[in-house]
């Protein structure tokens, strides 16, 4: 299987215009002739779904949830990006595409991620037009926030619900369509295997969460939106049904996975506080805008708070260590992720963290409050206004700005974020890794697509705030409608395909087969059982920093791990009924083999870059420090039947209108 | 904390369903109480029992997918939470806790704690949406939104469709749910130009799903998790009125 990336040829800014120009299409007659399988109906699988619908096509979507509605896309909070250039600001494609390849550090595709700014403004249109609530100026139009690793404004929100919002646009759509019987919604479904006829994607193999039955769908082509896989670390803030299965399914049947050790560890997330903890929840990076960083300068004011002694506001302002801002002035608390949560560990390390478990520092709102409230105090024409006053203002302003934040904060950790810094901690958030596509977002199995999260496309190694949602949706409204006529124009004469194939009863027996051997072990251990232990081994080994001697423990104590749950795991109920152990079992046998995968990835990328720290490639002051002369290329792997055995196939990196740097934001 | 925890258990939709006792020790305060059922859930495993289903997934308040109706109330005690934003220092040490699903004749039991709610899917089906294909928007700024009203807008439409104005209606009215979708879309004018066909069509498929009249009883918007509020409805029924009036 061959790795082009199908670039078009051309300058960059035309790239998109010139190839959309010249690929095929299908005309509206035939689209009716035509089924496609979407799985997954997040932002990008709603999207996609809705738009090709609408365009003719017959669509069956899948999503484990109960509705379309609640993908994990719903949770995201913060906003989404866009070159809008509303806040005259300086703004362009160009500089959304620049801030998103160095965000990324230079380990992305020059010309998808150029595509990704040039159709984001479009998306902004769309989802106004769909009755998306974005946040407004008084006067009437769109406001906009900044988020980290850039300089502009260009992020468009609504409240701390931006994902709500933007998947319910996304979902109404979908109704739409599924009203007019052009999309056929399987909810409550699972994909547990891509059927391959002739070498292309043909169909899948479904579970039917209610009833346990295992069945059969086919389709031209298939497109795979289901999602990140961050929960190998089982805790992460996704959602707890999110998963790998249906990526890993595909990557067995031919598709490569790429740059799978790339994780994003979000920098503001609650910490941990206790073993049965099952997720983490993230505070919206948002709140970086106006809240500081900090953790006490003296090592007596840390034990102090550890034992409540001292309450943080205790500590005078010249005992604090705002470590951000003190390392790097000028983007100071907005530096992009993967830098913030290093220098958290840092300090957490060198022994400064602020709670029991020494995993937590504080992220301070008392000066933007008194800021806000200041400034609220002059417009409402209030003078001399006492410290009362400015608070009670300043308190409206945050609520309004960031009210649901603070509420859920407080809910979670009985602490009340207005009077007292919030303790936060990084956390597994996001991969920028996942299943290689080239530039029509096909994976190398022909007919089958990756879309959002799922795939590893415009993020490179890290990924900046805001932007997985526009990409999400560039990948459902904007690109695969076109894209996909491509491969499709072929299939007009190729009528329905049978299900009652071969290849479809090869599929099935497989996924049978391992619904029985579930079914019938008699281990005497919970799935969650194995899959903490799993978490724990990526978190230890191949977390916020890796080195090699760690790894190639993990990838050795993984391959016992997977040997034991086989063995050892017990999964209760039947498998002709509802049956959500059944669920994660088949969730976490693939995650036992995926961890494996990342481990030797990260171990093969001998360098640092973004999210993915090897220790042993820093600079003298610690950050990252990366080697392009041997590691510039996308990294897929070719699945051989063990994932230690994986092999490897260089997608060169090829920067043509951006100059590599070592990134700084000092 | 030890605990007895009562939770209904059923089969299948078919079957009659009971409540089964069960003891909990060693439950953490700070524990989620979702975090409580897993605990339980493994420790029936453990025992060699069939763990309880129920519904979650975000476990942040958000996907609406949790829905479980506790001591008698939607989403338990406190206001303006879902049942995974509950933790478990709402309650005492000793305490007895009943946990049951959603009950109305338009959200079928699945299995224990796991109810049907593809009813709400089908309302939004029917008009819960913005007539506007991928490709046909005009510039996002070039129609400015009052901000008052772009705020009401979303403000309703931060419901999370987990049904809980359902199962606490003694009616099992949807009208708090459906009435947020209505205003959302009528309070913008994207929405307006449809805004009439959409409460005659939404309403309609709310009576055919099966779910009851509102009777002004205002429980939905005590228990709504997202403090939807009542004014919603009263916007539905005037638009739902003058719709009536001009359609013919
Ligand atoms: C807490 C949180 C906050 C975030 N905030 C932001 C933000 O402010 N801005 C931003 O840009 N990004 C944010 N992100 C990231 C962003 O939300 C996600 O990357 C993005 O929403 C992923 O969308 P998706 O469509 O690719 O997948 P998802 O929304 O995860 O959807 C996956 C879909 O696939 C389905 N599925 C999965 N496997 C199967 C299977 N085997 N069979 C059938 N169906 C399946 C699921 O049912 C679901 O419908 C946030 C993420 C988190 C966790
Ligand atoms: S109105 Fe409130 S209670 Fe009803 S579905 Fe929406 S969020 Fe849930
Ligand atoms: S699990 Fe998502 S709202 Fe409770």
């Amino acid at each position: 299987m061959s790795l082009d990336s199908k670039i078009p040829e051309g300058p960059i800014a035309e790239k998109w215009t010139n190839h959309k120009n010249n690929i095929k299409l299908v005309n509206p007659a035939n689209k009716r002739l035509i089924d496609v399988i979407v799985i997954g109906t997040g932002l990008a699988g709603g999207s996609a779904a809705a738009s090709l619908a609408e365009m003719g096509y017959n669509v069956k979507a899948f999503c484990f949830q109960d509705s379309p509605r609640r993908a994990h896309s719903i949770a995201a909070q913060g906003g989404i990006n866009a070159a809008k250039n509303y806040q005259n600001d300086g703004d362009s494609t160009y500089r959304l595409f620049y801030d998103t390849v160095k965000g990324g550090d230079y380990r992305s595709r020059e010309a998808n991620v150029y595509r990704l700014a040039e159709v984001s403004a479009n998306i902004i249109d769309q989802c106004v037009a769909q009755g998306v609530p974005f946040a407004r100026e008084y006067g009437g139009l769109l406001d906009n926030r900044s988020f980290g690793g850039v300089q502009v404004s260009r992020t468009f929100y609504a409240k701390g619900q931006t994902g709500q919002q933007l998947l319910l646009g996304a979902y109404s759509a979908m109704e739409r369509q599924i009203g007019k019987g052009k999309i056929q919604m399987y909810d409550r479904h699972e994909m547990l295997d891509l059927v391959v006829v002739d070498g292309k994607a043909r169909g899948i193999i479904a579970r039917n969460l209610i009833n346990g039955e295992i069945e059969r769908h086919s389709a031209h082509a298939v497109l795979i939106c289901s999602g990140g896989y961050g929960n190998v670390f089982f805790l992460s803030t996704n959602a707890m049904g999110s998963n790998a299965t249906a990526a890993w399914k595909i990557h067995q049947k031919g598709a490569h996975f790429a740059n799978p050790c790339y994780t994003q560890i979000h920098p503001t997330c609650i910490p941990v506080s206790g073993d049965y903890q099952s997720k983490l929840t993230l505070m919206s990076e948002s709140l970086r805008n106006d809240g500081r960083i900090w953790v006490p300068k003296k090592k007596e004011d840390v034990e102090a708070i550890r034992s409540g002694k001292l309450r943080p506001r205790e500590i005078k302002e010249e005992d604090r260590d705002y470590y951000l801002e003190r390392r790097y002035p000028s983007f100071g608390n907005l530096v992009p992720r993967d830098v913030a949560s290093r220098a958290a560990k840092e300090r957490c390390d060198a022994g400064y963290g602020v709670n029991q478990t020494g995993e937590a520092v504080f992220l301070d709102f008392a000066s933007a409050i008194m800021r806000y409230g200041r400034e609220a105090a002059n417009v409402q024409g209030i003078h001399n206004p006492d410290e009362k006053t400015i608070k009670k203002l300043g308190d409206e302003v945050i609520a309004n700005k960031y009210g649901n934040l603070f509420q859920m904060y407080e809910k979670i950790t009985d602490d009340n974020p207005y009077e007292t810094p919030m303790k936060i901690y990084p956390a597994v958030h996001y991969t920028m890794g996942g299943v290689w596509v080239d530039y029509n977002l096909m994976t190398s199995i022909p007919g089958c697509y990756a879309l959002g999260e799922a795939n590893f496309s415009d993020h490179g190694a890290n990924r900046l705030g805001a932007s997985a949602l526009m990409q999400g949706l560039a990948d459902g409204y904007f690109v695969i409608p076109y894209t996909i006529g491509d491969y499709l124009a072929d299939d007009i004469r190729t009528g329905t395909i049978p299900t009652d194939t071969p290849e479809f009863d090869a599929a099935e027996k497989a996924v049978q087969e391992r619904i029985n051997h579930f079914m019938n072990n008699k281990g005497s251990k919970p799935v969650d059982h194995f899959h903490k232990r799993l978490g724990k081994i990526m978190w230890e080994k191949c977390g916020m920093a890796r080195n090699e001697k760690g790894l190639k423990e993990a990838i050795a104590e993984i391959q016992e791990l997977r040997k034991e749950f086989w063995a050892d795991v017990k999964v209760p109920g039947t498998a002709n009924s509802f049956n959500q152990e059944l669920e994660k079992a088949g969730r976490v046998a693939d995650f036992l083999e995926l961890g494996e995968l990342m481990c030797l990835d990260a171990l093969t990328r001998a360098e640092s870059c973004g999210g993915h720290f090897r220790e042993e490639s820093q600079t003298d002051e610690g950050e990252a420090m990366r080697n392009d002369k041997d590691f510039t290329y996308v990294a897929a792997w070719e699945y051989t039947g063990e994932p230690s055995a994986a092999k490897l196939h260089k997608e060169e990196l090829k920067y043509e209108n951006i100059e590599l740097k070592q990134r700084s934001y000092k | 904390m030890n605990l007895t925890i009562k939770v209904w258990r059923q089969d299948g939709p078919s079957d009659k369903g009971k409540m089964v006792d069960y003891k909990l020790t060693d439950i953490s305060p700070d524990q989620s109480f979702l975090e409580m059922m897993d605990v339980l859930n493994n420790q029936i495993i453990e025992e060699g029992g069939e763990p309880i289903a129920f519904d979650h997934d975000c476990r942040e308040g958000i996907c609406g997918m949790c829905s479980m109706y506790i001591n008698g109330e939607a989403h338990g005690p406190g206001r303006g939470v879902t049942t995974c934003q509950l933790h478990m220092r709402s309650f005492n040490d000793g305490d007895t806790i009943y946990v049951e699903p959603w009950r109305a004749k338009a959200f079928p039991v699945i299995k224990d704690l796991v109810v049907d709610r593809t009813s709400f899917d089908r309302i939004i089906a029917s008009g819960g949406y913005v007539s506007v294909n991928t490709g046909a928007a005009q510039d996002a700024n070039a129609l400015p939104v009052n901000k008052d009203d772009a705020d009401a807008a979303f403000d309703a439409a931060t419901c999370i469709g987990c049904g809980a104005c359902v199962a606490t209606c003694k009616n099992s009215s949807a009208m708090l749910f459906v009435s947020a979708k209505v205003s959302q879309l009528s309070l913008l004018p994207q929405g307006k130009v449809e805004a009439h066909d959409r409460v005659l069509n939404m309403v309609k498929q709310m009576d055919e799903e099966g779910f009851g009249n509102c009777t002004n009883t205002g429980a939905c918007e005590v228990e709504c998790p997202k403090g939807i509020s009542l004014e919603n409805i009263a916007r539905m029924n005037r638009e739902f009125m003058f719709a009536s009036l001009t359609n013919k």
